[in-house]
């Protein structure tokens, strides 16, 4: 049963509490050789261990068989290097492993699938278990080198261990480390050790792994001029006291997009005052990069500056051009209002770097042969980052993507390194490419682990599917949807019954019966959380067999649905709702166009056109009633391009047009995601998963109503109802356009609706649909949320049974975080997508001349909306080389003055707009005013 | 700072075990010699005193006394020096409390009460050194001290606690184990029927998992009476010897 084993105490003396913890050291932990017959067998299922006969690149330093063991600076920094399949056989040590899980959580992310992964042969040796490579603490010494220590004594234990396995060849453990006194103490003690850096470049045959070596060399030996650019970052135990007694402040750090030596940080905490703090110039700036969390110290009062609205580019190559940079810092300082003035301060210490990979492009070095080049990344608030490559040739021209390792206090830019080439600039896989990883988009083909969970095909229907189910293949169900839609995932129907009333159905396709939980394809849906809608691809959720074939309610096929039935009178009053999971076989799949067609044709009779006209009649009373309790409508505008069916390349560009049977199944949608909510919540008030949608604070309103006012017209916005009763009434007999324009601003007043989970909130309000409770019911085969949402309705009706992970708020919370994440960064790929094809339009247009209206005023800009293309620009006044216009602004009737022309919202104006291609990487649509002239 | 793993990628829990393993037990019978009966367990660092008096006539008010069967009264305290922190535990509290009658129900299972009507036993149990399942080190502790008074039992009451790491079911559970809040399953059973004397669940646990979670420490009080038996035997070995004499 159990063996005896060594029993010690490990003690932590911490400030309050003595803490005894007992430590069980064992003998039976293998030490992963294949070859090893001296440990106890490994546990099936726990990797492939390390080779006998290591394969791997041969290395010049050490021709014979070897394993590798990094210590865990090493790990954190070379992850990159440690990822190439070439590096085979590395034994990680649990030290090793609980160090990187502390200090960084995407790296021990990474490494524990890289041993996860049987071709790598990675082993991860559990050695502070192990009753020989257990060390205690000394006195004096501090844990980082005691756990050095540790990792030397692995090491030592690991060479002695495989001497005694009989073996015609002996295989060799190399300590990798890039720690000079750890490198030292480790020779001494007759162990091998190289620096990474000395092991990477003996490899024969793989000199392109160098590229991705990081650059963290040791502090003493750079061979940058000793000029020190940047203060000293202040060490973490003393920030920590200092946040604590109120000297720094901690906050997230936001480089400005426009100028490189400005920057906000948001500060952490409840108090009202200090929110954002003003840092500026290179100095204070102090090597913090966009999104890190750093500490700030606060200037003094009068050393407070304003946020300019100078547009700064960093263009110099030159790196040593400090002066150059303090002459620049001056341009800032001018012309300062009093009362503009905000705290500023400076950056002392990084708190947590928030360092990813940084897609962007290379700038090669004007210096031939030069290794050493700057690396400009696409997003502009990341500074540039200097790379070493042998590869710049090749590189050049081309989106790459690069990591930051480190930034010392002697080097302007960061140091960084290659990992991985894209493809050219410009090209739409490529670009299609940067920007899904930009907004971090899972889109890597399905796995074979998730397909595996996939039905078998040819799939049809069994017995054992038909045991919960209701058969409602006699119905006349049909789907309504967009053109060139192969996602089908709701279906309707609609027949009069006896006594008189209405059966109205809405039929979903029952996803959650093809995704079981827990499974890999469960995982993979729940990480993408949403299926990404691009102009010209689709990023799925879940694969395409089940997106577009088995769970797609096709039409004339038996398809798997959830089904919530209502019999309503012809008031739309909802007299009973059930739920059933269910059998149908939709009738038709048409578009909105083919279903109004019907609906409007005088001569068609069918089963299908009556459902429809009932349906749409219903819906007709539903929206109303929905409007009178409050619901906003609003307005956004959407474009359509249409795609060269070859090339794929745009070709024109539509707004989208409403008809009445889009608002119609809109209507039973929201219809059936009411009726769901209520249902889960009932059953589960703890853990259900609905979604909100916060009422906007009031400041949020005031550019609306300002803007309304400068047109004479009120808009009230005490409550959801006042809003939209007082939008539908401004309206004004020459300018049509006013009320879609009022629609789209007020669109931009609004907070983000959000999943969130019953249990963990306790304001359900939907603000914009003015319902009390809400959920997403409808779309489970592009959203992930409504897989959730179907497994407990099933589990509420008893038709499936409930798992774990379900019933436990936390998690629920948990997923809704990466849902809400996934739903915005999916929201702005698209955007980005649009915005990408909008100047693929214009650069096949040419220059063209449209009417817009003003939508914003901004200081030295106004920012125009072209109703013919759905298309948004800023146009500015100010140009480079130009001298400035006298740009006068009111705030109050929001105007802007160009020297003797003043443009208010609302106003007509007419743009030129063509592409700005003078930046490869920032292509941008740009507009200038053509009517009224400036 | 990341959140403690209740249990390693390698499978292991952050003590050095294995999911399945117990901490290492030591117990002694026979501490007091005034005590019918009394014995001494250490689980890891929890360290529990148990002692039995009685059977005995009723004390107190005699009106308690029941016809048919033995009364039994169970008192359980944490020693003031138990825990990292000193703390004064007046007895009476409403844990404590309930935990005296959690003990009192388990042991009215086990004791044959109604071979001694109308009579009284009493079960003190103390915990030294609380380091997690506290209350199963005293069921066990109570176990080995009423054979040690020479109660007849229908079997030993062995208890062991159990949680889960994710999916893994966690025997025996330390302190640490238990301050990460996950579910703890208690349960008290008796090894050779394999009836259970007591189960207790605090924090949610799916359905599904009931079954192996209840295995888990099913399994971990079998392991627990072989080790408490061979106790016994060696007691009883070293009693025998005595007379023998």
């Amino acid at each position: 049963m159990l063996t005896s084993r060594t029993f010690l105490k490990r003690t932590r003396a911490g400030a309050v509490v003595k803490v005894v913890r007992e430590h069980y050291l064992r003998e039976d932990i293998p030490c992963g050789a294949a070859a090893c017959r001296l440990c106890p067998p490994r546990p099936a299922g726990a990797g492939r261990g390390l080779e006998a006969q290591p394969s791997g690149a041969a290395s010049s330093l050490c021709p014979g068989p070897h394993y590798l063991l990094p210590d865990t600076n090493l790990l954190l920094h070379q992850i990159d290097i440690l990822e190439d399949p070439v590096i085979k056989n590395v034994i990680v040590l649990q030290t090793v492993l609980q160090e990187v899980r502390n200090r960084s959580a995407p790296v021990y992310k990474r490494i524990r699938d890289v041993i996860q992964n049987p071709e790598k042969h990675f082993y991860s040796f559990t050695n502070e278990h192990h009753r020989e490579t257990y060390i205690q603490q000394e006195q004096g010494e501090s844990s980082n080198d005691r756990n050095d220590r540790a990792i030397r004594v692995a090491v030592k234990w690991y060479s002695e261990h495989l001497k005694k396995i009989e073996d015609e060849e002996k295989i060799q453990v190399i300590f990798l480390t890039n720690d000079r006194t750890n490198k030292e103490k480790a020779l001494e003690e007759g162990i091998t050790a190289y620096t990474c850096e000395e092991y990477i470049k003996s490899l024969i045959a793989n000199p392109d792994l160098v590229d991705r070596l990081a650059c963290v060399s040791d502090e003493g030996k750079e061979i940058e001029s000793g000029k020190i650019i940047f203060p000293e970052h202040i060490p973490l135990s003393k920030l920590q006291q200092g946040i604590k007694s109120g000297v720094y402040l901690q906050g997230t750090y936001r480089a400005s997009r426009d100028n490189y030596l400005e920057a906000t940080v948001w500060v952490h905490g409840d108090a009202e005052e200090n929110k954002e703090i003003i840092i500026q110039g290179l100095k204070h700036l102090n090597r913090a990069v966009h999104e890190d969390i750093v500490a700030v110290e606060l200037l003094a009062k009068d050393e407070w500056v304003a946020l300019s609205s100078v547009i700064l580019q960093d263009d110099g190559q030159n790196e040593d051009d400090i002066e150059n940079e303090e002459e620049k810092e001056n341009i800032l300082k001018t012309s300062v209002n009093k009362d503009m003035l905000r705290p500023t301060g400076k950056v002392v210490g990084i708190i947590k770097r928030n360092w990813r990979p940084f897609c962007g492009m290379l700038s090669k070095s004007q210096i031939k042969e030069a290794r050493r080049h700057l690396f400009t990344p696409a997003d502009r608030r990341i500074p540039r980052i200097r790379i070493e490559t042998r590869q710049a040739d090749t590189l050049e021209g081309q989106r790459i993507i690069v990591a930051i390792d480190g930034w010392p206090r002697n080097s302007r830019y960061p140091n960084g390194h290659f990992v991985k080439n894209l493809g050219s600039a410009g090209d739409k896989e490529t670009e299609t490419e940067v920007l899904l990883l930009e907004h971090d988009v899972p889109h890597q083909p399905f796995s074979q682990g998730v397909l595996s969970f996939l039905p078998k095909m040819p799939w049809s229907i069994t017995e054992q599917d038909m045991k919960y189910r209701e058969d409602l293949r006699h119905l006349c169900v049909c789907s309504v949807d967009p053109p060139g839609c192969t996602d089908i995932d709701d279906a309707l129907h609609c027949r009069e019954v006896e006594n008189g009333n209405i059966e109205v159905g809405v039929h979903i396709a029952d996803v959650s019966h093809f995704i079981r939980p827990g499974n890999a394809l469960d995982e993979e849906s729940a990480k993408r959380g949403t299926t990404v809608y691009l102009c010209e691809k689709r990023i799925d959720m879940v694969p395409e067999l089940l997106s577009s074939n088995l769970c797609s309610l096709r039409s004339n096929v038996d398809r798997l649905a959830f089904s919530c039935i209502w019999e309503m009178n012809h008031k739309a009053e909802i007299l009973k709702t059930r739920f059933t999971k269910s059998i149908i076989n939709s009738k038709a799949s048409l578009t909105y166009a083919e279903a109004q067609m019907r609906i409007d044709s005088t001569t068609m009779n069918d089963d299908i056109t009556t459902s429809l006209r009932g349906l749409n009649k219903l819906a007709k009373i539903l929206k109303k009633k929905r409007i009178d309790n409050g619901a906003l409508t609003l307005s956004s505008p959407e474009v359509r391009f249409h795609m060269d069916s070859e090339t794929h390349d745009p070709i024109d560009l539509q707004t989208k047009e409403l008809k009445e049977t889009n608002s119609m199944v809109e209507e039973f949608m929201l219809l059936a995601n009411v009726s769901v909510a209520q249902k889960i919540y009932e059953e589960f008030p703890e853990f259900a998963l609905l979604r909100k949608h916060p009422a906007p604070p009031p400041s949020n309103y005031d550019i609306l109503v300002k803007a309304a006012k400068s047109k004479n017209l009120e808009i009230k916005t005490d409550s959801a109802k006042a809003l939209a009763e007082s939008l539908d009434k401004a309206e004004s007999p020459e300018f049509p356009y006013l009320n879609t324009l009022l629609r789209i601003l007020t669109t931009r007043c609004m907070m983000q609706a959000v999943y969130f989970c019953s249990g963990m909130d306790n304001d359900f309000h939907h603000y914009g649909l003015a319902s009390p409770i809400y959920t997403h019911f409808t779309s489970p085969i592009r959203r992930y949320a409504d897989i959730i949402v179907h497994r407990l309705l099933a589990v509420a009706i008893g038709a499936d049974s409930t798992y774990p992970e379900l019933t436990d708020k936390h998690k629920l919370a948990d997923m809704c975080k990466n849902l809400n994440y996934r739903h915005k960064m999916a929201q702005y790929a698209q955007r980005a997508s649009v915005a990408f094809h909008t100047q693929l339009f214009f650069k096949s247009k040419g220059i063209v001349n449209e009417d817009a209206y003003i939508l914003f005023v901004r200081k030295n800009a106004v920012v125009v909306l072209i109703p013919k293309y759905g298309l948004e620009g800023t146009v500015f006044f100010e140009e480079k080389g130009k001298p400035t216009p006298r740009l006068d602004y009111n705030n109050e009737v929001p105007s802007l003055t160009v020297e003797d022309t003043t443009l208010h919202v609302f106003d007509k104006v007419k743009v030129n707009i063509m592409l700005d291609a003078s930046n490869i990487q920032h292509q941008k649509i740009r507009m200038v005013l053509v009517e009224p002239k400036v | 700072m990341a959140a403690p793993e209740l249990l390693s990628d390698e499978g292991y829990r952050a003590d050095g075990r294995r999911p399945a393993e117990l901490r290492k037990i030591r117990a002694r019978m026979g501490v007091f010699a005034q005590a019918d009966g009394s014995a001494y367990i250490e689980q890891g660092n929890t360290k529990a005193l148990a002692v039995v008096y009685g059977p005995h006539e009723m004390r107190g008010s005699r009106s308690k006394a029941l016809p048919d069967r033995a009364l039994v009264n169970c008192q359980y305290s944490v020693a003031t020096f138990g825990t990292g922190e000193r703390r004064r535990r007046p007895r009476g509290d409403r844990q404590t409390g309930e935990l005296a009658l959690q003990l009192q129900q388990t042991f009215e299972a086990a004791i044959l009460t109604q071979l001694h009507p109308r009579s009284q036993i009493d079960i003190y149990v103390q915990i030294l050194q609380a380091d997690g399942g506290n209350y199963c080190a005293g069921v066990n502790a109570a176990t080995l001290a009423v054979m040690d008074a020479g109660i007849p039992m229908r079997d030993y009451v062995c208890a062991c606690s159990a949680g889960l790491a994710e999916d893994t079911p966690l025997a025996d559970l330390s302190s640490p184990e238990e301050a990460v809040g996950g579910p703890r399953l208690v349960l008290a059973l008796l090894p050779a029927s394999g009836q259970i004397a007591l189960l207790q669940l605090s924090a949610r646990l799916h359905q599904e998992r009931l079954e192996a979670v209840l295995e888990a420490a099913g399994q971990a009080c079998r392991a627990l009476h072989a080790v408490l038996d061979r106790v016994v035997r060696e007691r009883l070995r070293e009693v025998t010897a005595l007379l023998g004499d």
